[in-house]
């Protein structure tokens, strides 16, 4: 019998702080799904219950913020930034890594951490000289300055994501190829893209969502709405003066947060790999 | 005809022979990223060297070189003394706290039950939505009149309406405020972290200190730390450079206050370079990030050389 009560008691307690953990991650995100279905006579009344809902729940906030808002306008940019990046990104990523991992040896180890490195380069300290060049080329104020810019850390994280896909893919079935005729170059082209579409894949999924987890870049080089990517217009635009519109502002929010989450949840794997391959055998 | 299809081919054939030499097909596929790279990182970057000893503004964009003199008068000015310390307090208060919750949702999250992965996709979430969205839900959580946290403390009967804290109005609550956003951002990162460094080390090694008689914290603190340390020290790396370095929770939270509070250094860049168009001021500031920067970059080329031996 007390065995019983004190495998109950671990139970309860394992059970309590996994619930524990997933309130704490959990929460804001019903708190952005609740507050954008309330009414506003609902989310504005310290004595309501702020739970759940205590008028009937409403798809108002969304209506507005369709009809009246840019956010249509911030999704389709974000997309069209997002594609760009994603295109500049594989062009440029994709043969970096390749060639790092099998043609240029040990310099291309020394090159290939040099490119990581400036992963870590933080957009706060190149946000002013940036801004600049941005200017320069007649980009200010414009979303294609973020698509000129994002891939300084796409980029990086590619290659380096590439280069480790590259380096564990055996290298016999490019020689093969090379020996039945196939020059260096086709054999990348014909024999190692087509093997590498899981790794291209990932990359096409995490260079788009690190260009909407942006922020810095996009609140530094935008200030008009119709030019704003996503994030920075619900973060920012959905302000008049001192009031913010709550309501809105969370229905905008839970509807790009949703792709992002789905997708990192399916590729979280390959995205630890990516970032820890230097680490672990 | 025979004559001009062998003209044609000739360059053709010189060109393939040259794309058949490994090392220079080799830097042919690498050169796009690495100019992209230098053209805009590395050329930027100094740049902002230049800016930080010149006397430029939007104002006065002259190339003036003044030396030393913008981060002497830094230096001097005590906000900026106080948002220095405000960004060790944000990084490692973050980080600690951050670090904290991840080595205990590991250890949860080892263990199989049911719903394990629907509980990981939603433990998962903070770090993977952008965090000026999250931010944003935060604020309102936040909010001095309907705050919920306050809601549900009044409710509990821990405060009274009349003495429900401010947050983000309050000096050091607002500090607190930034610190708990940037660690339940950082979490779930740090669990992932810890799993994928617990879950590479093989069986048989801890097994084979079970037989050899290591107890529960001796298998934990000289078998599984020490083998699950270099890739802790890359995720605490990352979690440093990105926190040492992010302006977004504390602009979207507190804009740097109440009356500089909360201040860290990119923002205050952000605040001197960009809004009040002081470039040469505000690249001194955010330069103030690189003795940091540098001593992370030496750390994660020693954990990166490993890989190597």
């Amino acid at each position: 019998m007390p065995r019983i009560v004190a495998n109950a008691a671990r139970g309860l307690s394992f059970y309590g702080a996994v619930a524990f953990f997933v309130v704490l991650s959990a929460f804001p995100f019903y708190w952005m799904l609740i507050t954008s279905l309330k009414t506003n006579a609902d989310l504005y009344s310290v004595t309501n219950i702020p739970f759940w809902f205590n008028d009937a729940p409403t798809l108002e906030h969304f209506r507005y913020l369709f009809e009246q808002t840019l956010f249509a306008r911030w999704l389709l940019n974000s997309l069209i930034i997002g594609l760009c990046v994603v295109a500049i990104t594989l062009v440029t990523a994709l043969p970096a890594g390749y060639s790092l991992a099998r043609m240029t040896g040990r310099n291309g180890e020394a090159l290939g951490i040099g490119i990581f490195l400036t992963y870590l380069v933080p957009p706060t300290l190149l946000f002013l000289p940036l801004s600049r060049i941005v200017a320069d080329l007649g980009l200010q104020n414009s979303m294609w300055s973020l698509v000129l810019v994002y891939p300084t850390f796409t980029i990086p994280f590619c290659t380096w994501l590439l280069m480790g896909f590259f380096k564990s893919m055996p290298v016999e079935i490019e020689e093969a190829a090379i020996v039945d005729g196939c020059s260096l170059l086709g054999a990348f082209i014909k024999m190692a893209i087509p093997l590498s579409l899981p790794a291209i894949l990932t990359v096409v999924i995490f260079t788009f969502t690190l260009t909407l987890q942006e922020f810095v870049y996009a609140l530094t080089f935008i200030s008009s709405s119709a030019q704003k990517p996503v994030t920075l217009g619900v973060a920012t635009d959905l302000i008049r003066g001192d009031i913010f519109f709550w309501g809105e502002i969370m229905a905008g929010a839970l509807i790009a947060s949703i792709p992002v989450a789905i997708a990192y949840n399916l590729f979280l794997d390959r995205f630890i790999s990516g970032i820890t391959s230097g680490a672990v055998k | 005809m025979v004559a001009i299809t062998d003209r044609a081919a000739q360059p053709a054939s010189r060109f393939r022979f040259i794309l058949d030499r490994r090392e220079v097909l080799g830097s042919l596929l690498v050169a796009p990223a690495v100019l992209y790279v230098l053209l805009l990182v590395g050329l930027p970057f100094l740049l902002a060297v230049y800016y930080s000893v010149s006397a430029y503004t939007i104002y006065d964009p002259s190339w003036r070189f003044v030396g030393l003199a913008n981060f002497r008068q830094i230096i001097q000015d005590p906000v900026f003394l106080q948002t220095l310390g405000n960004t060790f307090l944000f990084t490692f208060g973050s980080q600690f706290l951050g670090l904290v919750l991840g080595k205990f949702g590991a250890l949860l999250l080892l263990r199989p039950f049911p719903g394990r992965r629907i509980v990981r996709a939603l433990i998962i979430l903070p770090w993977a939505v952008p965090i000026a969205l999250a931010t944003v839900a935060w604020e309102w959580m936040f909010d001095s009149l309907y705050s919920v946290i306050n809601w549900t403390l009044i409710a509990l009967g821990i405060i009274t309406r009349g003495d429900a804290p401010n947050w983000l109005g309050t000096p050091h609550l607002a500090m607190l405020c930034v610190i708990v956003v940037n660690a339940w951002r950082f979490f779930p990162f740090a669990i992932v972290i810890f799993l994928a460094g617990i879950t590479a080390i093989p069986q048989d090694v801890i097994d084979a200190a079970t037989v050899d008689g290591a107890g529960f914290w001796r298998r934990n603190y000289q078998i599984i730390l020490p083998m699950i340390l270099p890739i802790m020290a890359v995720g605490l790396i990352f979690g440093i450079v990105f926190t040492f370095t992010d302006l977004s929770i504390v602009f979207l939270l507190t804009n740097g206050g109440p009356i500089d509070a909360t201040s860290v250094l990119g923002f205050k860049g952000f605040q001197v370079g960009i809004v009040s168009g002081d470039v040469s001021h505000g690249a001194a500031i955010s330069l103030f990030m690189l003795p940091v920067l540098f001593f992370v970059v030496i750390g994660m080329l020693r954990f990166i050389r490993r890989r190597e031996i």
